[in-house]
């Protein structure tokens, strides 16, 4: 039966009906004359509280809403990727034909372009018995992604009596039909709709063994996310998060990638637009943007939509994640989202808990943060998947103690923690090394060890003390100056400002230094380590610390980031043997004068 | 403002208040519900009776008419003819909201715009359609330094004038002046509109003066294809504003007392800036805010900084110093200049450039507190270098007078001048080529 209600009440998105008993909790309606999407967010009596996604300027009491008796849902199928929706899966470049160049109200569109047809490879045949989640076939959804088209999670086990053969179809066109075993008759279209708000099963879950290599040498060489893993990335603004994002979903090595805009600013949504189709993935050389499916909810875009953009995001990259993909799902920012819940909250009339959030944040911060994960996915064949979530987080005044920034600490491993002193310093990624950590440190060594080199460890281990020594070193610097340190301690902290400029620092926008594969990681941390004990040698030896400071070979160390590419990596060996070279015989004869 | 017996008003519309001496306000409707209508008046409740008060729903949202004619012209924070002249005849009514700019339409910004001032240009690149806020405090040239970006700012090779929308949010009197008639003595007044709300109009206006202010913007440059240059200060009155009417309705306060739905009601305005593809015109934004105690992590700046692309802080040291302009580079950023800058569009080494300058004038302020603890004479010869060089970076880089306008060639070069007193060694940012071509010290 399709509810039909009245508006009795409207302030801002939050809007009052009656006549609302046969609604459902999180049911999608639609409100008013110009027909606003909505969704029952609570329900007393025959009144239904209702978030509405949309500008509600000139709404009326007394005017119509009518449920859909559906809840929340995204619409999954080939056609996804490359696209940029609205927190509610309405593809903006639609949009943007039907109103023009401001997003207008009301206006419905498909996800997805039902007509496009796709080539459809069966995987299946006829008698074959099917499970939900089972793969049915394959279609290619852009160059770099073959689709795998999935029999809904939620449908029973049946035996197929019929499949498409290979041939183009349209969306809606039934590729397959089934009966279960209780004779009910199934058809299968090559997309299903699944609730937003409701996760994605799965068969089994495993423990995240496998990093997640970004490029970025501060997070995969000291601070790793692993594939299936969480992470967040607080910091004031101007600290570099969005850049930090953009860098992980440029260059993170998964085969999709989810980028939720939550309330930030609309040019950095155009600037992925822009960006990513000229970028050219390292792994496949193809653009980019044939991996990535972006969610703008920007935010001067209705509060209740960002508040779905979230689930919305999230939903997409289980999808992709049921195929066997890695998945990366970048949210920037989650303290936009909660934000949105407050705002619904105070409308709602709750009572709030810490700085006026609602004191429902911690367990909503957890269900989102839990939907990350490696798994098996249900259904025949086997394959497993992960989806990664990595969410921003931009605490008021920079303040990590305020409630959205501690709630999120406790639901993710990996924590980059960035400081304004350093990007004040120009200091970027400002991550800052002594507060951030990795949980997933010990779980992806052995995929270091195998794979790039057995040292990494330790070499990692070596570097990063001496940077902790430097912390400690800094203290006493600021009380008594440099000098009052013996030439062994001033060595750590040369060596230390030769790893953040030569390791730690990297520069997202230049040409070579953006992107850095492990195995020039390594090389560069084996460099700064091996001039570390050279130079303690010379010391010990009675060379003086002036002369060392003087050696050439330290401004090669330090251009070495953005002089050598990742393809002529062997020139970091030539460098390597400089280095010996400088430290061999007499300091004063390689010295050149500065 | 409550009202009963209200069956046919909507959300969001406009209200003409009449009171029983016959004078009209406007208000607009914050909530409507079960016969009662929420009212908020923008000229205060100020004299209005429960009896004899007549209230008419005007069936429309807050519009403001637009047209060609509005250049050269001032108005009150409701966007009514303030300069004695006559109503300018409408091309059309505009929305004063506006709509959302759908991120797909949006053009890249990517056009450097010179403004003459090389702080600005040379490390906080200012590019067409961004929004760039200036962060001040009580009493500093935050004013001085908008006057002279208004006048100066050009897109360079193509002489193009910007055309100024300037909306003054509860400034003094003199402020405002100060704005009038430095556009007018350059000029500049005939391709400007004017919107000024004083410190002792009704604080609710204020509420209105940035939205009409930015409809105006929005059509001269998306329907008469000009750049336009928006100026709103000062939107800590704005935010207070807002505040108070959060406060009278009772609402769940966040931070300070400030509503939780401030960082989306300011970003509604703030977003209000950028290109469309296929469109000539460009809004380029640039809120002034006094940070309360200068306090950069009070809530106004705070959310500001998370909305805008980038942000221009004013210090109290250097304001004390007497350098103009006071920017503390450190804490300013400009999220844009990557993208508006390099070959092609500025010159191949200005990124680099900018990016060293910041690292060399951090240095020199590490260098500086260590002094202060070990003496000059404890300092290394590295470290004496990069002392100067700080010194240097704000006599003959920063500092400028505010008639002053140089061009990015000079700006550049003054840039290389105090990047030659240090060792080549130190310039880490700077690829070799652009060392060979420009570095003037010792090699």
């Amino acid at each position: 039966m399709v509810v039909k209600g009245r508006i009795v009440w409207v302030s801002g998105p939050a809007v009052k009906a009656d006549g609302m008993s046969s609604a459902k909790m999180y049911e999608t309606v639609e409100v008013g004359d110009s027909k606003l999407i909505g969704e029952v967010i609570r329900l007393t009596g025959d009144v239904a509280f209702i978030q509405v996604y949309e500008s509600t300027s000139g709404l009326k009491p007394g005017e119509d809403v009518i449920g859909t008796g559906q809840p929340l849902s995204v619409l999954l199928g080939p056609g996804i990727i490359g696209r940029i929706y609205d927190g509610i899966q309405r593809p903006l470049d639609e949009i943007a034909e039907k109103s023009g160049a401001f997003i207008g109200r009301g206006i419905t569109t498909s996800p997805v372009d039902m007509k496009k047809k796709y080539k459809f490879n069966p995987l299946v045949k006829k008698d074959d018995t099917i499970f939900g989640g089972s793969v049915l076939g394959t279609v290619e959804e852009t160059p770099l992604l073959t689709h795998k088209i999935l029999v809904p999670p939620n449908y029973p086990e049946s035996t197929l009596t019929d499949i498409a053969k290979e041939g183009e179809y349209d969306l809606e066109h039934v590729i397959g039909q089934a009966s279960s075993k209780n004779g009910d008759k199934i058809q299968l279209k090559m997309y299903h709709k699944w609730p937003v708000r409701k996760p994605r099963p799965y068969a089994e879950r495993y423990d995240p063994t496998v990093p997640l290599v970004t490029g970025q040498r501060i997070i995969d060489t000291y601070f790793p996310i692993a594939k299936g893993g969480t992470g967040a990335i607080p910091g004031g603004f101007g600290t570099g998060k969005t850049v930090t994002l953009h860098q992980i979903a440029k260059w993170a090595d998964s085969k999709v990638v989810v980028y939720i805009g939550c309330g930030e600013r609309g040019n950095e949504m155009t600037e992925v637009l822009v960006e990513f189709p000229h970028l050219i993935d390292p792994r496949s050389q193809r653009p980019l943007m044939e991996r990535t499916v972006l969610v703008a909810n920007t935010s001067n875009m209705p509060v209740a939509a960002r508040e779905a953009s979230i689930y919305t995001g999230v939903t997409m990259a289980e999808y992709y994640r049921d195929m066997g993909y890695d998945v990366v799902l970048v949210a920037d920012s989650t303290s936009r989202w909660a934000e949105a819940l407050r705002e619904m909250s105070g409308r709602l009339e709750e009572m709030p808990a810490e700085e006026g959030y609602p004191s429902y944040l911690a367990s909503r911060l957890a269900e989102f943060y839990e939907r990350a994960g490696r798994i098996r996915a249900l259904g025949s064949p086997d394959r497993s998947g992960s989806v990664t979530l990595v969410g921003a987080v931009s605490p008021s005044g920079a303040d990590f103690t305020e409630p959205v920034t501690t709630h999120t600490i406790r639901f993710i491993k990996t924590f980059w923690a960035l400081d304004t002193r350093l990007a004040y310093s120009r200091h970027y990624p400002s991550i800052n090394w002594m507060q951030s950590y990795s949980g997933y440190l010990e779980d992806i060594s052995k995929w270091w060890k195998e794979n790039v080199s057995p040292d990494w460890y330790d070499l990692r281990a070596e570097s990063y003390h001496i940077l902790q020594r430097e912390d400690t070193l800094k203290e006493i610097v600021r009380l008594l100056g440099p000098e009052a340190l013996p030439d062994e301690e001033k060595l750590v902290l040369e060596v230390a400002r030769m790893i953040k400029i030569g390791i730690l620092q990297q520069n997202s926008f230049d040409k070579v230094d953006t992107y850095c594969g492990p195995a020039k990681q390594l090389k560069l941390v084996r460099l700064m380590v091996k001039f570390y004990k050279e130079a303690q040698k010379a010391l010990k030896e009675g060379k003086s610390l002036a002369d060392i400071r003087a050696l050439p070979i330290i401004t090669t160390l330090l251009r070495a980031k953005f002089e050598v590419t990742d393809e002529e990596i062997s020139k970091l060996e030539e460098i390597d043997k400089q280095l010996s070279d400088s430290f061999k015989g007499n300091i004063e004869e390689v010295k050149v004068s500065v | 403002m409550v009202i009963d017996g209200v069956t046919k008003a909507s959300f969001d519309e406009l209200v003409e208040i009449e009171t029983d001496e016959g004078e009209r306000r406007l208000g607009k409707v914050l909530e409507i519900g079960f016969g009662k209508a929420v009212v908020q008046v923008f000229e205060g409740t100020t004299g209005l009776a429960i009896t004899g008060t007549k209230v008419k729903f005007l069936g429309k949202t807050m519009t403001m008419p637009v047209s060609q004619e509005l250049l050269g012209r001032v108005f009150d924070g409701l966007g009514r003819p303030n300069d004695g002249l006559p109503d300018p005849v409408a091309d059309k009514f505009l929305d004063v909201n506006g709509e959302p700019m759908n991120p797909q339409s949006r053009e890249y910004p990517t056009s450097f715009i010179q403004t003459g001032v090389s702080v600005i240009d040379g490390m906080l690149t200012l590019v067409r359609g961004q929004k760039l806020p200036i962060f001040s405090g009580s009493g500093m040239s935050h004013n001085i330094l908008a006057a002279q970006i208004a006048r100066q700012a050009t897109v360079v090779g193509t002489n193009e004038d910007f055309a100024v929308v300037f909306a003054a949010i509860g400034v003094q009197y003199s402020e405002a002046q100060y704005f009038k008639r430095s556009l007018e003595e350059s000029g500049a007044l005939r391709r400007s509109v004017l919107f000024i709300n004083l410190a002792d109009d009704p604080a609710i206006e204020r509420i209105i003066t940035p939205r009409v202010a930015l409809t105006v913007a929005e059509y001269l440059a998306f329907d008469l294809g000009m750049h336009v240059l928006a100026i709103l200060t000062d939107m800590t009155n704005y935010a207070e504003a807002l505040r108070e009417i959060s406060a009278a309705r009772e609402e769940v306060p966040g931070r300070k007392g400030y509503p939780g739905y401030l960082y989306t009601d300011l970003a509604n305005n703030y977003e209000r800036a950028g290109r469309i593809k296929g469109k000539s015109g460009s809004v380029t934004q640039m809120p002034i805010l006094s940070m309360p105690a200068d306090d950069i992590t009070h809530p106004i700046p705070d959310l500001t900084g998370y909305i805008t692309e980038g942000q221009v802080v004013l210090g109290r040291d250097l304001f004390r110093k007497g350098i103009y302009p006071p920017v503390n580079v450190m804490m300013s950023l400009s999220r844009l200049m990557k993208d508006g800058v390099g070959e092609g569009k500025t010159r191949s080494d200005h990124m680099e450039v900018g990016n060293q300058l910041y690292d060399a004038y951090s240095r020199a302020q590490e260098v500086r507190a260590l002094a202060e603890i070990v003496g000059k004479a404890g300092l290394t010869g590295v470290d004496l270098k990069y002392l100067d060089a700080g010194d240097n970076f704000e006599t003959h880089f920063l500092k400028q007078s505010p008639d002053e306008n140089r061009n990015l060639d000079e700006t550049l070069s003054r840039a290389w001048d105090i990047l030659a007193a240090l060792p080549e060694g130190e310039l880490t940012k700077i690829k070799d080529k652009h060392i060979q071509q420009y570095y003037k010290g010792n090699k």
